[in-house]
Parts: structure tokens; C-alpha cells; sequence
């Protein structure tokens, strides 16, 4: 594919369909002015049929957005603003999570939105079935009706079926399967209902590296077959530049680059996304030297003025340390409609000077002036 | 099943050596039931009473020790464990299922009920943790740090003495005949309030902090948030997966409870003059009563590994990662 095809694909001509969009999040650990702000003014869009990549560092707050998103964020979490609201793209039924009361919230879960976790080896009930534990999720969420924990049964097998474990395991405990087995095993739950909307936090970083590419090629393939959105949720900058449409990086409880993850691997807009790709090996094309990121990610209760990124940016100016630039368009606006990025360079009013020549590659080669 | 078996022959093996070693113990202990009576009647027994009475229990003959051992069993699987030296001439067997039943039914009742009422509570205070409920945990660490011996004399001051509402002693009025009849069993249970209380106060407090702490670690396993993710309702949730996970260590803990109940009762029947069989075995050590003893230990010892048994059993049901196989 080349550079010009990526860009084309990136500013697709049909209608996207937003399924969840997250507004204005905010999220705090603690309850008094000591509290530490995890998440800040987060925005973020999920379209129909889309896999979303969130990337950043450990401790960026990528897994509190899923969690805060899905209001299954532990104590002392708390979400001190925002919306998140899910619209079904099957039949347009949906609202505002952060405002619903508990039996709506209980209802929308499971069915419009599943999680995977990241913790392959806890998130199985240790004392039920792998069977039970399939067919409580569903029968949770079905009319009680005679024949209704047969027909769960029957959806049971038929899901265990679909991620390759063999049926008879419907009766086996989780100490009795693999931690592959049991990943899966959470894919199947994740699909009982057919959801619009998986959210995987690191599903696969439990695992060996061969058992991770299974487990993710199988996740693509149902994603394909069943035609959900995907969000994907891992420090693994590479495997999503693989699967991702979109790739979202947060830095510091926010979200700096929002872009197709072809124009974040080839055209990023943000130094920390740059440092991000230096940091492992290309995919493809000649080796270059691994460079990282100078410092280590910043204490989140006493963050630093400004952009949050200005100690460790080697492009760093003056007003960095003064201004929090917000997520807003890039330094070649209209030419780029579907990227966002949070960094002073692309605001002409205070860079000082041309955008870097690494944060400015243009599809077609060109620079601006 | 291999588990089962495995685990019934450890049983046996155990409830051999339990058995073998009560048959010793008393016997390695100094002095004898006779000189017990000479000190007891102070020297005014004549030296043919005291030969008398070497012949009357059956002292005189001097057995073997493994004669006495072999004795000992044929006499256990006869259900016969001697004559008793206080209550003469009643077999231990009858010392011992007259007082068992008070005892068993009194702290057996309490202790279940305070197990159950504990680890309820527990339950709820580990889920709603971080509100008013936990306001309530320092009242239950002052009821459990209590002496219990101190707890059942201030309930009996307080509700026997002062505000005299409860009986202050014994198992049943004095003037009614233990049988089956409707006042017997009113004044019985009217009896055991008191008892049953101080028990359940003094041993709730244990099962609340336990359950509530085990309840906590749980909350956060991921296999909770699934289910908050599930959508399951919120029943489910605390009962399904989290209760059901947080009571495993509280299993074993509630077996040993039980297997005390017949021996860890002398306080209690002490405090109340409860005809159980705390208060027997109290009465057998001070009057050097070598069958009664035995017999009664040989209950409690029993009555441990039983509930030792039990515990293993409920567990495999309980946990099936406890269900070794091969």
C-alpha cells in the first residue's frame, strides 16, 4: 500500500456510524483535593465495525478509560465529568451509560458492550463451570421462560464451538484449562449476546507470543464474521499498527494523537507518538536505530505545567510549559479532517517556526512552508 | 472418589492413634481414683475399706498394660466405657449421653447461628465497604476481644440479678422430670437463651471480621467485575461470585468451631452450671474419674476429627480446585 492509498483510506467517503462516543471524560482516584487526576477532558469516538487502538505507556490511564467508560471502575475511582453515550447502529437504541440508573445500566451491559480482561487467569470464576458461567450471562439478559436456560445451554456450546474448544469442556472448571483455553473461553462469554461494542484490555498479554497471535487473528476473524467494534487496549504499539483502523494515544490521562493507525505509523503528528515508534523495531523497510523516550512517564499527582509532555519532548518550546494544547486539528487543518493531535507545533499561532521535519511527512512528500 | 477414599483411611489411621493415646494419657497421669477417696475422707478410711475399694473398681488385679489396651477396645465397639467412680455405679455411658445432648444442642445451636449471622454480616459489610456500615467493626472487635468467662458473668448480673428476666443457672426448672413434654422443652429453651447469647455475641464477632476482610480481597478479583459486566444483578454478584469465593477459608475455620463444640464448652457450662458435658468432664478430672475421662475425651477427640471430616468434604464440594485427582 502506498502512502498516497493510506491517506484515501483514511478520509473514507462512506458514512460512519459512531457507536460510543466518549466526551469530556474525566476520571479521579481519591475523593479530596489530593485526588489524582487519571483521566482529563478524554473525547473519543468509536465508529460501527471499527477497531480501535488506545496505546500509550503503563499508568496512562488507557485501562481506567475502559473501565470509566463502562462504569466498572473500582473505588476510590471516580468519574467527575463527562459523557459517554452508545448508540446502536443496528437499531438506534442507546443513551447516555453515565447517566443511567442501575437496572438500564444492568440491562446495556453484556448486551451492547462486553469487556475482556486483561488478567486471562482471574476472570473466570474459580468455583463455577466454564458452562455456568457462559449461561448466567445470557440468562441474565433473556425472558424467563421454560425453555430458556436449554436454549442458553445450546448458544453455550454453539459459542465454545466458535472459539475451537472442544464441547465437552462446557462442564470443566477453570484450574482444568490452559490460560490460552481460558482467554478464549472470556472471547466466547464476550460474544454470548452479540454485543456492538468488545472492549479488550490487553486480552492477550498473559500469554505466550504464539498463543497471542492465535488469539487475536481468532478475534479479528469473529470480528469480521459477527461485525463488531473493537477496542483494543494495549502498550503494544506494533500489534495494533497491525489490527487497529484507528489508533487513539494517551499520554498522561489524555489522549495526544487521534489518527488511522497507517498515518500514525508513517505521518505522526505528536512527539510522544514518534517516540512511541522509535521504540521497537520497524515492521517493515530498513533497520534504524531504537531511540525511545528520554525520562519516564510523569507522577500523575504532581504533573507537570503545560503540556504534560514538554520534560521529556525534544521539540519542546517556551509555551509548552505555559499551555495545555487540547486535542484539536492538525498544522494542515482541512487537509486532514479525520486527524486530531494535542501538541503546540501544529498551532501556528504559537510555534515557533515550521513543523519538524519527522512530525510533518505528508502523503505526497510536500512540507508546509 | 479415589480422594474419598484417601481421605477416609487418613481418618481411621488418625482416630486410631486418637484413641490409643487417650487410653494412656490418663494412666500416666499420678495417683489413683482410691487415693483420690483416702485424700477426700482425709485418713478415715480403714485399710480394708481402702482394699475393698481396689477390688470394687477393679484395681486389684494386676493386669498387663496391653491386656488392658485390648480391653479397652472390645469394650469401645460394646459401646462400653467402664463404670463411672463419681456417679458409681453408673456406666460412663450414661454420664455421657445424659449430658451430651445439652451440650450439643445448646452450643450447637449457638455456634451455627453465630456463624451463619456472622458471615452474613460479613457479606454485606465487605460489599458496602467504605460507607457507615464500617462504622460497625470496632463494636464487633470490642464484643470478640472480651473474655468470654467475663461476658457470661456481666449477662448474668445483668439479666439474671439486676434485671432478673433469665435464669441464672442450670438447664431446666428443678421441679420438672426430663421428658418431651411442652413445659420441659419451654423451660429448657427458656434456660438456654442466656447461654446461647453470650455464645453467639462473643463468637459472631470472629466470623464478621473474617468474612468481611475475605469479602474485600475478593470484590477486586477480576472475575467480580466480569460479572458487574455481565450485567448480572447485583444478588448474583455478591452472592454468586463474591460471597462464594470470600467463605471458602471461612469453611474450615466453621469445622474446627464445630469439632469444639462438645470439648471448648467448659467455660460456658462452668459460668452457667449447664448440665452439658463441659461441666461433667470438669467434675471427672477433679475427682480423678479415669473412665469418665476417657469417655469424654474420646467423645471430643471424636468429635474434632468428625468435623475435620466434615470440613475436607465440604470443601471438595465447595472448591473444586481441592478435588485432587489421580
Amino acid at each position: 500500500m502506498t502512502l498516497l492509498d493510506a491517506a484515501a483510506a483514511a478520509t473514507p467517503p462512506r458514512e460512519r456510524k459512531p457507536v460510543l462516543e466518549i466526551r469530556d471524560l474525566s476520571v479521579d482516584y481519591g475523593y479530596d483535593q489530593n485526588a489524582v487526576h487519571a483521566l482529563q477532558g478524554v473525547d473519543l469516538t468509536l465508529h460501527a465495525g471499527e477497531v480501535l487502538g488506545l496505546a500509550g505507556e503503563s499508568g496512562c490511564g488507557k485501562s481506567t478509560l475502559a473501565y470509566a467508560a463502562t462504569r466498572l471502575l473500582p473505588p476510590p475511582g471516580v468519574i467527575t465529568g463527562g459523557s459517554v453515550t452508545f448508540t446502536s447502529a443496528r437499531d438506534g437504541h442507546g443513551g447516555d451509560l453515565l447517566r443511567m440508573n442501575d437496572a438500564e445500566l444492568r440491562a446495556q451491559r453484556w448486551r451492547d458492550t462486553a469487556i475482556v480482561f486483561q488478567g486471562a487467569m482471574n476472570s473466570l470464576n474459580p468455583v463455577y463451570t466454564v458452562g455456568r458461567q457462559l449461561v448466567d450471562g445470557i440468562l441474565a439478559h433473556k425472558p424467563r421462560t421454560r425453555d430458556a436456560r436449554e436454549q442458553a445451554r445450546a448458544r453455550a456450546l454453539e459459542l465454545l464451538e466458535m472459539v475451537g474448544i472442544p464441547k465437552d469442556r462446557l462442564g470443566s472448571y477453570p484450574h482444568q484449562l490452559s490460560g490460552g483455553m481460558r482467554q478464549r473461553v472470556m472471547i466466547a462469554m464476550a460474544l454470548a449476546l452479540e454485543p456492538e461494542i468488545v472492549i479488550m484490555d490487553e486480552p492477550t498479554t498473559a500469554l505466550d507470543v504464539v498463543m497471542q497471535r492465535q488469539i487475536v487473528e481468532q478475534i479479528m476473524q469473529l470480528k469480521d464474521e459477527l461485525g463488531f467494534s473493537v477496542i483494543f487496549i494495549t502498550h503494544d504499539v506494533s500489534l495494533l499498527l497491525e489490527l487497529a483502523d484507528r489508533i487513539a494515544i494517551m499520554y498522561a490521562g489524555r489522549i495526544v494523537e487521534d489518527a488511522s493507525s497507517e498515518e500514525v505509523y508513517k505521518m505522526p503528528r505528536h512527539p510522544y507518538t514518534a517516540g512511541l515508534l522509535h521504540s521497537f523495531p520497524p515492521l517493515r523497510g530498513p533497520k534504524r536505530d531504537l531511540a525511545g523516550i528520554p525520562g519516564s512517564p510523569p507522577d500523575l499527582v504532581n504533573l507537570p505545567t503545560g503540556c504534560k509532555f514538554h520534560p521529556r519532548c525534544p521539540y519542546a518550546f517556551d509555551e509548552c510549559k505555559l499551555t495545555d494544547p487540547a486535542l484539536g486539528p492538525t498544522r494542515f487543518g482541512a487537509a486532514e479532517p479525520e486527524r486530531q493531535v494535542a501538541c503546540l507545533l501544529n498551532d501556528e499561532r504559537v510555534a515557533p517556526g515550521p513543523i519538524p521535519l519527522e512530525l510533518g511527512v505528508r502523503p505526497e512528500g510536500d512540507r508546509i512552508a | 472418589m479415589k480422594f474419598l477414599i484417601r481421605r477416609v483411611i487418613f481418618y481411621v489411621i488418625t482416630a486410631w492413634a486418637a484413641v490409643t493415646l487417650n487410653f494412656f494419657i490418663p494412666r500416666l497421669l499420678p495417683g489413683d481414683p482410691v487415693q483420690s477417696l483416702i485424700n477426700k475422707y482425709q485418713g478415715r478410711l480403714s485399710t480394708d475399706a481402702i482394699q475393698s475399694l481396689y477390688v470394687l473398681f477393679g484395681l486389684d488385679e494386676k493386669s498387663s498394660l496391653w491386656d488392658d489396651y485390648v480391653k479397652y477396645w472390645t469394650g469401645l465397639f460394646k459401646g462400653d466405657f467402664g463404670i463411672s467412680f463419681t456417679y458409681f455405679p453408673t456406666p460412663v455411658s450414661e454420664v455421657i449421653s445424659q449430658s451430651l445432648p445439652w451440650t450439643l444442642l445448646l452450643v450447637g445451636i449457638s455456634t451455627v447461628l453465630g456463624f451463619i449471622l456472622g458471615t452474613l454480616a460479613g457479606v454485606g459489610l465487605g460489599w458496602r465497604r467504605g460507607t457507615w456500615a464500617d462504622g460497625l467493626l470496632p463494636v464487633a472487635n470490642f464484643f470478640s476481644a472480651i473474655p468470654y468467662f467475663w461476658l457470661g458473668l456481666i449477662a448474668i448480673s445483668l439479666f439474671a440479678v439486676i434485671i432478673p428476666i433469665f435464669p441464672a443457672s442450670g438447664g431446666y426448672e428443678g421441679g420438672l422430670i426430663p421428658d418431651f413434654s411442652a413445659d420441659f422443652i419451654g423451660s429448657a429453651i427458656y434456660h438456654g437463651i442466656l447461654p446461647a447469647l453470650t455464645i453467639v455475641i462473643s463468637s459472631i464477632a470472629g466470623w464478621i471480621l473474617s468474612m468481611r476482610n475475605m469479602m474485600v480481597t475478593v470484590s477486586s478479583e477480576d472475575y467480580v467485575t466480569v460479572a458487574q459486566a455481565k450485567g448480572l444483578s447485583e444478588r448474583k454478584v455478591m452472592f454468586g461470585y463474591a460471597a462464594r469465593n470470600a467463605v471458602l477459608p471461612s469453611i474450615s475455620g466453621f469445622a474446627l468451631s464445630l469439632g469444639f463444640i462438645v470439648g471448648g464448652t467448659l467455660v460456658t457450662e462452668m459460668v452457667f452450671s449447664y448440665p452439658g458435658i463441659g461441666f461433667t468432664l470438669f467434675q471427672a478430672i477433679s475427682s480423678k474419674d479415669y473412665p469418665l475421662m476417657q469417655g469424654i475425651f474420646l467423645i471430643i477427640t471424636l468429635s474434632v476429627l468428625v468435623a475435620n471430616m466434615v470440613a475436607d468434604f465440604a470443601y471438595a464440594v465447595l472448591d473444586p480446585r481441592t478435588r485432587q485427582e489421580g
